[in-house]
């Protein structure tokens, strides 16, 4: 019997979730709602059958996420029955936080770095897992799948544990916490493909569906409520559009695409040209951002 | 923004799906010396199997104008060194992993630094990959770090290399200059236990060899590099291997469930089937190996599946499920090869934790037996392993683990340590074997104990060992030394190599292992008798310095005395007190030490004595007048 490369990956997935398991305290699987997401609990569920994955799942929101994520956020929790947390970083609220006027890098600071921390301090989690992908960003192409991070969640990429074999060091020190990325070794279409293969629900976003558009900064943004005001010049158009990547959606640009089916987003990705995170601003704000971000605690 | 239809058709989906339902994975590294070119090679092969999107190139054009080193072209590098501080420094710090696919597999590819100090990484990227790719610059030919990589792939149980020969172009595609470098390589390579090793010649800066052809080396017949990775068979032995199940997690949703999951790191497991219960040795049944796709009748190797077993046997996280016929070591004593990671070194002693995939356990090690010179591969004395050393050591256990020979089962027989307060991973070990010594039972703590023995003989015992070619007079000065001991009033015996290989160790001959052996039950008996309060004096060829410091690591710290007795082979020829050389000239004696088995001379003996001029009297009244200087210090 021959293993497929992604049977690989999807073992190797289950081993990360079970070493996690195992050796945690307290546990809790990051829920981003995205296609990444949705792969990660499909792969706890697998890990654990018969039993639920041993942990909680959490949602930070940065209350711009696309209304459409939060409804299948909400009908997926439903549905599996599992233990949802939500939190929003109340200082963001207070100071009346918009990623319009704010800035894509001092929203994504406030709002998802910061309202991160304040989550894992205030339930102590010892253990995060997260959806990143080595193949997203160079800094990433670095990260170890166990990911250690200080009490005061910093990051230091000089100075990671050597990562052996399937041999993971787990071992924390009060108030310290590890970042766990059983998706590191997958790539794009991996997830594309796997998603197909195992009928994963996912965020209709991912189709494309005619939708109100606005081409601002040479991204296409839609306009998915009233927060989002029009500069001169800029009018509102219905363009079949679709979503490679989700995320806040004044951040997030869609692809003009007539993919409305699994089949068709693969048969997409096949002939891309673009990498994923083009669509992201976070990724643009300057050189070197990402691993800035990660060092300051961003996932 | 705009975009160009999707031009393949859903019936193209399908085959494509089908195909990479098929498609194999390969885990490479790239290593080799600073500027070898290891990071441009994995961004040509991006490249040039077009995974690099058209933003990534953008954003490449410009990183490559403001941080590049390859003048007006692109600079590749820049795409997979990730981190701010190394695109600055044009160097790679960390290990990073890329992929890529072509028709017939998926590639996960570890870019190593070459730096010394980062070995650490290189070993990271080393434990998972199936082959390296080690990098040379054609102009510098083979460097040390050339052979340290090799050494820790090898190390690190990969067995296939491609020696890829880079920047050709500098030196003008030339033929000789290869064959040279590739002739250098296989000289040191040839201990290494590779399966294969492939010389290609390649310039990665401009794409010869790399996935075409090159037009500029007509005289290179063999593969292209990717043609060759596309193709090496890593296809294991794996499932004729014997079943190792390493339990990760007990799974008890319920009172009716009980389930062991974890993944099948070696042969099959099937339903039906009779396992074994590692440390236990209990035997059951498999009853249903679960899945949340649905049950299976058998799982192979690398599957993560629940096993179900029928009967309440106890199994918990650490523990193994294995084959009846083909079992596990469970030791608390093993001999391993450590790497070290960390900048305080390895102490023996020092306590630490010990992790093996499932398993976790408080160690020490008891004897550092020597470290291996990466460059020369020479052993050497050392009292402590430093960061980046590779080291052969003794380790205990607090409690005993299942655990395979690293070189039959890199799942099952690889570990790491971690520091028991910083939490920190120090250093990764390949086990080489379970050790059952005498230490490991545990003792009865005695009331009369040495001290109180020796105090009563008034004496300091000491295990006095002589070394040296058989004719070199080591009896003779032993019996020399033994009587004025005597004569002095302490108490002695003597172990002798020719009286004990007719009784204790008769059943020994005299290949190596069979001296090794010989070796350590002389020392077992001489720490005894030490232990005893006696002065032993042990007369023994023990040609190799390792079981030489096997003995010296037994006894308590200086009291063993190492004596060289030297002399030089023409010398103990001439002598030939027994006729057993000229037998051995003749070939009647197989592995005669000095003439068909090797003699490593001791490095620092605590008394060298030559003798040639010298009366055998004398030469034990020197060895005298040093235990009296030790025994009044």
């Amino acid at each position: 019997m021959h293993l497929s490369h992604l049977d690989r990956l999807e073992a190797e997935a289950i081993h990360i979730f079970r070493e996690v398991a195992a050796n945690f305290s307290n546990p809790v699987m990051l829920y981003s709602i995205g296609k990444d997401s949705s792969v990660m609990l499909h792969l706890a569920l697998k890990a654990f059958y018969p039993a639920k994955p041993p942990f909680p799942f959490l949602h930070i929101d940065t209350t711009w996420k696309f209304k459409e994520m939060i409804a299948f956020r909400d009908q997926i929790a439903k549905d599996l029955s599992f233990d949802l947390l939500l939190h929003v970083n109340p200082d963001g609220i207070a100071e009346n936080i918009n990623p319009f006027r704010h800035g894509s890098n001092y929203h994504t600071h406030v709002m998802k770095t910061l309202g991160l921390r304040q989550a894992l301090d205030k339930y102590r989690f010892d253990a995060a897992f997260g959806g990143a992908r080595r193949d997203e960003e160079k800094s990433r192409a670095k990260e170890r799948i166990f990911s250690f991070r200080t009490a005061k969640h910093t990051w230091d990429p000089k100075n990671q544990r050597p990562e052996m074999w399937r041999t993971y060091n787990t071992r924390v020190n009060n108030g310290e916490t590890i970042r766990v990325f059983p998706l590191s070794n997958w790539t794009e279409l991996d997830i594309w493909q796997y998603i197909l293969k195992e009928s994963i629900p996912i965020v209709p976003l991912y189709f494309a569906k005619e939708r109100p558009v606005v081409e601002r900064d040479g991204m296409l943004i839609m306009v998915d409520d009233d927060r989002m005001e029009l500069e001169a010049g800029e009018t509102v158009a219905k363009r079949l559009v679709r979503f490679r990547t989700l995320g806040c959606y004044p951040l997030t640009g869609a692809v003009e695409s007539d993919a409305d089916t699994m089949e068709k987003i693969l048969a997409e990705m096949l002939t891309a040209r673009t990498s994923e995170r083009q669509g992201r601003m976070i990724d643009k704000d300057e050189a070197g951002s990402m691993e800035k971000k990660k060092r300051e605690g961003y996932f | 923004m705009t975009r160009e239809s999707a031009s393949v058709s859903a019936g193209d989906v399908a085959a494509y799906l089908n195909a990479q339902e098929r498609k194999s994975m390969l885990r490479f590294l790239t290593c080799g010396s600073v500027d070898d070119g290891k990071s441009t090679l994995i961004g040509r092969l991006l490249y040039d199997t077009k995974l690099i999107f058209e933003d990534q190139l953008e954003a490449l054009e410009s990183d490559s104008r403001k941080h590049g080193t390859a003048g007006e072209n692109i600079d590749f590098a820049l795409l997979v060194d990730g981190l701010e501080a190394e695109r600055e420094q044009g160097i790679t710090i960390d290990v990073a992993y890329r992929f890529f696919a072509t028709e017939k597999r998926k590639f996960i590819v570890a870019d190593t630094p070459g730096h010394e100090e980062y070995t650490r990484n290189m070993a990271t990227g080393a434990s998972t990959a199936d082959l390296a790719v080690v990098l040379v610059d054609s102009r510098q030919g083979i460097l040390r770090q050339t052979r340290r990589h090799s050494f820790i792939a090898s190390l690190l149980g990969i067995r296939h290399i491609v020696l890829a020969v880079n920047k050709i172009d500098l030196i003008a595609y030339d033929q000789a200059t290869f064959d040279d470098i590739v002739a250098n390589y296989m000289v040191f390579a040839k201990d290494l236990g590779f399966d294969t090793i492939v010389p290609v010649p390649i310039s990665a800066r401009f794409g010869d060899n790399i996935t075409t052809r090159s037009e500029n080396m007509l005289w290179y017949k063999g593969p292209t590099l990717l043609e060759h990775l596309e193709t090496v068979s890593i296809e294991t032995y794996a499932l004729s291997r014997p079943l190792r199940f390493p339990v990760q997690y007990v799974s008890r949703p319920n009172l009716n469930f009980r389930g062991f999951a974890g993944q099948v790191a070696s042969g099959r497991i099937a339903v039906g089937e009779e396992v074994m219960v590692a440390k236990s040795q209990q035997v059951s049944r498999v009853k249903e190996i679960v899945t949340r796709g649905g049950k299976l009748t058998e799982a192979v190797e690398g599957q993560a599946v629940t096993i179900v077993l029928e009967d309440q046997v106890e199994v918990s996280r650490g523990n193994m499920l294995v084959s009846l016929l083909d079992r596990p070591s469970v030791a608390d004593q093993l001999q391993a090869h450590v790497i070290w990671f960390d900048v305080n070194p390895l102490i023996p002693g020092r306590s630490y934790i010990l992790r093996t995939e499932t398993d976790s356990v408080n160690c020490s090690v008891t004897a550092l037996k020597y470290e291996i010179d990466v460059n020369t591969f020479a052993q050497e004395a050392v009292k402590s392993l430093s960061m980046n050393g590779v080291g052969v050591c003794n380790i205990s256990l607090q409690s005993p683990i299942a655990f395979d020979p690293y070189k039959q089962n890199r799942a099952t027989g690889n570990f790491i340590i971690i520091d028991r307060y910083t939490n920190a991973t120090l250093g990764a070990g390949m086990i080489d074997f379970a050790l059952r010594r005498a230490e490991n039972v545990h003792w009865q703590t005695l009331e009369v104990d040495k001290k109180a023995r020796a105090l009563l003989k008034h004496q300091k015992p000491a295990v006095l060992w002589f070394t040296g070619l058989s004719g070199s007079g080591k009896s003779t000065i032993a019996n020399s030394l033994e009587k004025q001991l005597h004569a002095s009033g302490k108490h002695t015996y003597m172990l002798d190599g020719d009286n004990i290989r007719h009784g204790l160790n008769r059943d020994l001959g005299f290949t190596p292992e069979d001296r090794v052996e010989n070796i350590r039950r002389v020392a077992e008996v001489a720490k005894l008798m030490a232990d005893a309060g006696l002065i032993v004096l042990v007369s023994l060829i023990s040609p190799f310095r390792s079981e030489r410091r096997l003995a010296r690591d037994m006894m308590d710290d200086g009291e063993l005395v190492e004596i060289f007795v030297d002399t030089p082979i023409e010398e103990c020829e001439k002598r030939d007190p027994k006729g057993l050389y000229r037998k051995a000239k003749i070939g009647q004696i197989a592995n005669f030490t000095g003439i068909s088995s090797p003699y490593e001379p001791p490095e620092n003996p605590e008394i060298h004595l030559p003798t040639i001029g010298h009366d055998p009297q004398e030469l034990a009244g020197r060895i005298f007048d040093f235990l009296k200087r030790r025994g009044e210090n």
